[in-house]
């Protein structure tokens, strides 16, 4: 992450650009969806025990037309996909997509010969940002997600990371 | 005081960052006392204590595509938020927060508040009529029902205290109420008077205020378990930037408003340093209590929100108006 090539406007405006990327990677205001068990480990990240909203990141919007970034929280059934891609549809522009836990990373558990509901992983359909491993994954994984996609919007880490020892 | 273009001019600009300010930081506030009251820490990361999230959400929500549907009337649409929030501004031109500090009194103030205030509700009705969304009508219809409910006990409880005052200057009814504590009109003992209905009238005049804004426990406009995100659902950017700033300058302008008419505004409860801290104080223990009681109460349904109007607060602030007509003739 954080190697893409951004190609270059015309017209620059450094300074006002940082600033634009600083506020939108501190306020990303997810949409409250949620699909499966993952989305009982995003409550428990938008609770007491490790609180979202220390990054401003807890104002779940309920309408897609006002939040920044889609948390995609569980399987994603065949039914269900048409559905989720509405709602990315509505997303105004900036937007991002966070795939979390392996079933919307890759299908997870669902994946076996002649399975027929499942749509294996979110970047089937949508151009998803930021991957958190996990069945589910923990909420402290949600959180380096979220700093994860601050990095990917500014290019400046708000902690050093922190590798396993 | 000579009323030149420039007068005018500095008190519009004042007023306008006055509001702008509040409600900026009265979202923090709110972020902040929902994690104090959730037990969790709140908005920390972002400048000292997360004091820099309301710019860091200003630019976020001016930078975001600014989206109208398809289908949408558009002019009312654009001008729905606009509405929301200019009659706010308005009505503090002629809040006095001291005897010196007022933009522009008026002998008729109260009238002039309550008459922007009632097209705040218009802003509500033509933002859910214009989205082309069945979940923003709904919300709409619910506001507009609510606000026509709740204007009446209001308004009622505003004439009681006119009637005490003998006027509908603000200035006029602040001074009516100087002299500490016990003057003023939430109590009781003034002006002779002993209408023991005064307390209930600050209550009903409160609860009415939180609805007419359209909070918790009375957000019915915006449930989010019903109606997606209400009226404002298919706004995006600062077009919803603009209703939510609208709602805290409500919030604001009902604590000024139940300062004024029920706590004795600038006056000091022990007759010491009387000036605009006091106002201030005031008006920012009412916001408080505004926010106490939206992250603690849960939501009502709308037929008992209806019910309480107008089977409970419409008939005690009707029998108050009665009562305190009676004293003022016998007394």
């Amino acid at each position: 992450m954080g190697t893409e090539n951004i190609p270059s406007a015309l017209v620059q405006f450094a300074s006002a650009d940082k600033l634009i990327n600083l506020g939108r990677a501190n306020s990303l205001w997810p949409l409250t969806f949620g699909i499966a068990c993952c989305a009982i480990e995003m409550m428990a990240a938008g609770c007491a025990r490790f609180d979202l909203a220390r990054f401003g990141a807890e104002v779940f919007r309920p309408s897609p037309r006002q939040s920044d970034v889609m948390i995609v929280a569980g399987t994603i059934s065949k039914k269900m996909a048409p559905g989720i891609k509405t709602l990315y549809d509505q997303m105004p522009e900036p937007k991002w997509v966070i795939a979390m836990g392996n079933c919307a990373i890759s299908g997870g558990p669902f994946v076996f010969e002649g399975q027929y509901g499942i749509i294996e992983g979110a970047d089937q359909f949508l151009p998803v940002d930021i991957y958190i491993p996990g069945c589910p994954p923990r909420p402290e994984a949600l959180i380096e997600g979220i700093i994860e996609l601050e990095y990917k919007i500014t290019g400046w880490r708000r902690w050093p990371k922190v590798t396993a020892e | 005081m000579t009323l030149t273009f420039l007068n005018i001019f500095i008190a519009v600009v004042i007023a306008i960052a006055f509001v702008a300010a509040n409600a900026a930081y009265l979202v923090w506030c709110e972020r902040k006392g929902a994690g104090f009251i959730q037990r969790r820490p709140g908005p920390t990361e972002n400048g000292l204590w997360g004091l820099l999230q309301p710019p860091v959400d200003g630019i976020k929500l001016m930078t975001k595509q600014l989206m109208i549907p398809g289908g949408v009337d558009k002019i009312v649409f654009i001008i729905a938020p606009v509405l929301a929030m200019f009659p706010t501004i308005i009505s503090f031109v002629t809040i006095p927060f001291s005897d010196q500090i007022v933009a522009h009194n008026m002998n008729i103030g109260l009238l002039m508040i309550f008459v922007f205030g009632s097209m705040s509700a218009m802003a509500l009705l033509m933002a859910g009529w214009s989205s082309r969304n069945k979940f923003a009508m709904i919300s709409s219809v619910r506001a507009v029902s609510q606000a026509v409910a709740y204007e009446i006990p209001m308004l009622v409880t505003t004439i009681t205290v006119v009637m005490i005052a003998g006027s509908m200057d603000l200035m006029e009814i602040v001074h009516k109420q100087g002299g500490g504590f016990w003057h003023w009109n939430i109590w009781p003992l003034q002006n002779g008077l002993f209408n023991v209905l005064m307390p209930f009238s600050f209550l009903i005049f409160f609860i009415c205020s939180l609805a007419e804004t359209n909070r918790a426990p009375f957000d019915l406009g915006e449930a989010e378990s019903e109606l997606v995100a209400g009226y404002h659902t298919e706004y995006s950017s600062m077009g919803f930037g603009l209703f939510f700033m609208g709602e805290y300058a409500n919030i604001v302008i009902g604590a000024c408003l139940t300062t004024i008419l029920f706590l004795g505004g600038w006056d000091c409860p022990f007759g010491l340093f009387p000036g605009v801290w006091w106002f201030l104080l005031k008006i920012y223990f009412l916001i408080f209590t505004f926010i106490w009681i939206r992250w603690t109460f849960p939501r009502t349904t709308i037929y008992s929100l209806l019910n309480l109007s107008w089977k409970v607060l419409i008939p005690i602030s009707l029998f108050n108006l009665l009562l305190t007509a009676g004293l003022l003739k016998v007394f």
